[in-house]
């Protein structure tokens, strides 16, 4: 086994665990004296610092959702001051406000040791070359693999997302052997590499993919392993964690969820009712060590299991399996997060159009299409296809602004869409894996 | 001259590229006794716009308002064509000639004779300038 | 403030002693590149007869197309594994230019956006955000890493998406901005529009395209700004090359750092102060990639040398091109790319015009094209496709949106001798 920090890699479980129960009781401490938010919120959990006596306690603290974040924006919660902030991240909130992570340059440092021994447990290093293809900027996912391959050593090509038969140029001229991106993009990038005579198998160096921000099957990977000639791995994080922070290691059987860093628990999302290993439910994190904005029994919505055995990497840090669905109707298109309701907040502020809709995903060639069908109203009723054409593109570029992913826009009649009493069910998803 | 009653109400709809939305427009019109007197459809991806010219333009914009259609008014010209090889050049070269810029057209020949529809941008500058040019304008009673 | 007072005050006799010794330096490096080894070969050039900073005319000029044609790796001096990053920028035509960077490379790199930053009175307790792309374009990661060398909160918002990066800023408390100066523009009517006030902006450095006073005037009016102009290019590792003081009358280039020359573009000639030629730079710590004498192309002149700041002799902003590069958007443009990409497209001819103009501030690029006869299938949607398509390439070579007018064959104008293919529209339109 290759490791990046083999001290704390190489931990067995019994000092794993004695170490994590050191920080969340630190954590909870911290937390109960400074945050306001933390401490209103243990109060009325009726819990007290004293009351986390040993790691299992952790079932006594209260939740934290994705809500209570987009309730405190922009930075309620946060616990450092400007002078110690050094980055801000925005990811999609469920409506029309983003959802805020602020970083301390440890935060920083955590997130980058944490893609630094993941990206070293797949086997990457210096002399290799990694093509960063997802988004940069207020996504994580960019900056976040940049970072990480950065601090391995490793020649990073920040390509960021779009022009793909560039980006295979530059795979292919570069000698790129690593890519970090969605695993429908790389499907996308092997078909264009195709049209344009390039196989990504016998004519590049890639041997390495990091694919992750959307859920994938074993079915792909054994198709991307077979036909790209890489050894594929998941990749998992989403912003408010920090951002992608845990892989596969070089077993591919699960993510190491490093124990200095965090602590997974899954429970019942129904109950909340923590569930042993093996069990199906809901995926919620501890963040140990985060400064800027600390995170307590955080329900992330992804569902899925934990494996606490001992790897075959040998490593003893527990392992989540991959994500298999999600408990909210929230929708990953091209790797962003998509929730309706953002689309509902979005059409209100259009005049042009009605507010009922409905979302059409579906997966065109590799890559996710989302269609969003919209009435068209009164007030912008033009004999003129022009005129329509217009409304049309104002509709794309408003929700394109609003959800940060290209959106085709149907234009249909009044009245023609379904309308619900109860839950409205306004996603059809074509897509299957 | 009374350049109002040259201009021509017609009805501009609404309608989504599938099969029978054609059909539930002009069985509407029907249900009201609406006469059809020339119309045209313009494309584009995934919806259409159906204008139509009608003897009741009021009744036709209730009729389809009110189930759901929307519907728009729009101020358009007739011009009286030659039914004879040339007769479109003629009207075409003295549009140009006068440089009337055409939003959309089409036309229609019927028992007297053929018709062209013209939406342009200024409706009554470009009614001054067809009759100066001689050609022949349709009062729009002749239709509703 | 200073960020590295030492380094950015030197002048005179220990100047040059340091220049001296880095550019005899810089030599040595770039003899492990195989084009210098072979440049300075035939012209009879050995590095130990580069003596005086004088010698350096001995050495010929080194041209973008050089660099093209090294493409991918020809002007690495270190081997891929030393290299920690690369970035790569438009190319005249097809390839791009490749450049490499070590940790070494990036270290400068950031020390040099921070030199400037802390030059006109930016610290750690400000907060950025950063307005221009990242990825490829050495702009975004540039700033990001200088800002984030300094301690101040970065928010890395890239380009896009107007009303977002003004709620954003407002709900931050955003203190500095970096974006080309028209996306600056084009902000500061949105913010009118939202009715928002910037309370808490103080500074905008904006770069990536050239920008008269008049546009400043109206910037900081607008904005209640204090705007700083940057400038920099991909070859030099990217923005910090050179920047405005407060005193904003000329750039501070990093003397110790890069060593400069104007030279008339036509003859080659070294020009004095004060006359205006073509910006010529040896970078002199640079390890991935040494450059000998590279002829930038932006016109510009040495200004007199005593700011009251105390740091080196300035340049003057630069007011033009020696060739016909179009900058659109901070995007470097080559009418030659547009052939390219169009010579692919057999549903379009060859024969274009670019118009260029400034709409609410942003530039606008129309290019019209011939539709070719046999491509014109009487659909509607077909038209609609052709032209989707020659959008989508041009604007994955240029790395840009166009606007795409299809026009009836034969109906561009033909040339014969040197074509004049671009109309720029844009003036002193703000």
């Amino acid at each position: 086994m290759k490791s990046w920090d083999p001290h704390i890699e190489e931990m067995p479980k019994s000092e794993l665990h004695q170490m994590q129960y050191k920080l969340l009781k630190n954590l909870v401490n911290q937390l109960y004296s400074f945050s306001p938010f933390y401490h209103n919120r243990m109060k009325e959990q009726k819990v007290h610092p004293d009351d986390i006596r040993e790691l299992s306690d952790v079932i006594k603290l209260p939740f934290m959702f994705k809500r209570d974040l987009r309730d405190s924006y922009p930075d309620k919660i946060f616990m450092a001051s400007q002078e110690e902030l050094v980055r801000y991240h925005v990811s999609s909130g469920t409506t029309g406000k983003p959802t805020v992570v602020g970083y301390t340059q440890n935060d920083l440092n955590n997130w980058t040791t944490s893609l630094a021994r993941a990206l070293t447990s797949v086997g990457l290093g210096r002399g290799d070359v990694m093509q960063v293809s997802y988004g940069y900027g207020l996504f994580t996912g960019g900056l976040g693999l940049h970072y990480g391959a950065e601090k391995i050593g490793a020649t990073v090509i920040p390509t960021s997302v779009g022009n793909t038969e560039r980006q295979i140029e530059l795979m292919q001229d570069l000698r790129a052997t690593a890519i970090a991106c969605t695993p429908s993009y790389l499907l996308h990038m092997g078909e264009v590499a195709e049209k344009m005579g390039v196989s990504i198998k016998k004519d590049t160096k890639l041997r390495v993919g990091i694919l992750g921000a959307e859920p994938w099957t074993e079915r792909m990977r054994i198709r991307m392993e077979d036909w790209l000639g890489i050894k594929a791995y998941d990749i998992y994080g989403t912003s408010e964690l920090s951002g992608p922070m845990f892989t596969e290691c070089s077993e591919q059987k699960g993510f190491h969820v490093w124990s200095d860093l965090a602590l997974v628990e899954i429970v019942d999302p129904k109950s909340g009712e923590q569930l042993e290993p093996g069990e199906r439910g809901e995926l919620t994190v501890t963040i140990l060590q985060k400064e800027a904005m600390p995170m307590i029994r955080f329900r992330i919505g992804d569902i899925t299991q934990l494996n606490d055995e001992v790897c075959g990497c040998g490593r003893a840090h527990p392992r989540v399996e991959r994500i298999q669905g999600r408990v909210d109707d929230m929708l990953i298109i091209r790797g962003i997060n998509v929730f309706p309701s953002q689309v509902e907040y979005a059409l209100m502020a259009i005049p042009g159009v009605g507010q009922h809709f409905q979302i059409v995903v579906d997966r065109k060639g590799a890559l996710d299409d989302m269609l969003v069908r919209v009435e068209l109203n009164k007030e912008s009723m033009s004999d003129k296809i022009t005129d329509l054409m217009l409304v049309r593109e104002t509709v794309e570029h408003k929700l394109r602004n609003a959800l940060n992913v290209n959106v085709n826009v149907e234009l249909v009649e009044t009245g023609s869409l379904p309308r619900f009493e109860g839950k409205a069910k306004r996603v059809i998803d074509k897509r299957s894996l | 001259m009374d350049v109002k009653k040259y201009v021509i109400k017609q009805i501009s709809v609404f309608s989504e590229n599938r099969p029978g939305r054609l059909a539930a427009i002009a069985h509407a019109l029907g249900e009201e006794k609406v006469n059809i007197l020339a119309f045209s459809i313009a494309e584009a991806n995934g919806f259409g716009v159906v204008r139509a010219l009608v003897d009741q333009p009021d009744k036709a914009y209730k009729k389809l308002s009110s189930i759901g259609f929307n519907v728009a008014f729009t101020d358009v010209i007739a011009v009286r064509m030659e039914d004879r090889p040339g007769g479109l050049y003629e009207i075409a070269k003295m549009l140009g000639d006068a440089n009337i810029n055409i939003e959309y057209s089409y036309a229609y020949s019927g028992k007297e004779g053929a018709v062209l529809i013209l939406r342009v941008d200024q409706v009554i500058d470009a009614i001054e300038k067809i009759s100066k040019s001689g050609a022949t304008l349709i009062e729009s009673s002749v239709f509703h | 403030m200073f960020w590295d007072k030492k380094n950015e005050t030197l002048k005179g006799e220990k100047l040059e002693a340091l220049q001296l010794k880095r550019l005899k330096q810089t030599i040595r490096q770039s003899q492990k590149v195989e084009f210098y080894k072979k440049r300075l070969a035939e012209n009879n050039i050995r590095p130990e007869d580069i003596k005086t900073l004088d010698d350096i005319q001995k050495i010929p000029f080194t041209r973008k197309q050089d660099l093209r044609d090294g493409y991918p790796f020809g002007f690495l001096a270190v081997p891929l594994k030393k290299v920690v990053r690369i970035h790569t920028t438009s190319g005249t035509t097809g390839k791009p230019t490749v450049v490499g960077y070590t940790r070494k490379d990036l270290d400068t790199w950031a020390d040099l956006i921070a030199r400037n930053m802390t030059m006109v009175g930016i610290t750690d307790d400000d907060v950025f955000q950063n307005m221009v792309n990242y990825g490829m374009f050495t702009g975004g990661l540039g700033f990001h890493y200088g800002a984030e060398k300094i301690g101040m909160t970065v928010i890395p918002s890239a380009t896009g998406n107007t009303k977002r990066q003004i709620e954003t800023m407002k709900d931050f408390g955003v203190t500095t901005i970096h974006c080309t100066p028209s996306y600056a523009m084009h902000l500061s009517e949105v913010a009118e529009e939202m009715h928002v006030s910037l309370d808490s902006l103080k500074t905008g450095i904006f770069g990536a395209e050239s920008w008269s006073e008049t546009m400043r005037k109206s910037l900081e009016n607008r904005l209640e700004i204090t705007a700083y102009d940057s400038y920099g290019l991909s070859e030099l590792f990217g923005p910090g090359v050179a920047f405005e003081c407060p005193e904003r009358n000329g750039l501070h280039i990093w003397h110790d750092v890069f060593l400069v020359e104007i030279i008339n573009p036509q003859t080659g000639e070294q020009l004095g102060d004060g006359e205006r030629g073509e910006l010529v730079v040896t970078p002199l710590v640079k390890e991935a990639m040494p450059l000998l004498r590279y002829r930038i192309g932006d016109i510009t002149m040495k200004i007199e040398d005593d700011c009251v700041c105390k740091r080196g002799q300035k340049i003057a902003r630069i007011t033009g091109r020696s060739d016909d590069m179009l900058v659109i958007r901070g995007i470097n443009v080559f009418p030659s790319q547009i052939e390219h990409v169009l010579l692919k497209i057999p549903e379009v001819g060859n024969q274009f015009m670019v118009y260029v103009d400034r709409v609410n501030h942003l530039d606008e690029m129309t290019v019209d094209v011939e539709i070719n006869r046999g491509y014109f299938s009487g659909e509607l949607a077909d038209l609609t496709r052709i032209q989707k398509k020659v959008v989508k390439e041009l604007g994955d070579a240029l790395d840009l949106r166009t606007t795409v007018k299809l026009v009836e064959p034969g109906s561009l104008p033909r040339f014969e001798g040197k074509a004049k293919r671009v109309i720029d529209q844009r003036g002193d339109k703000i």
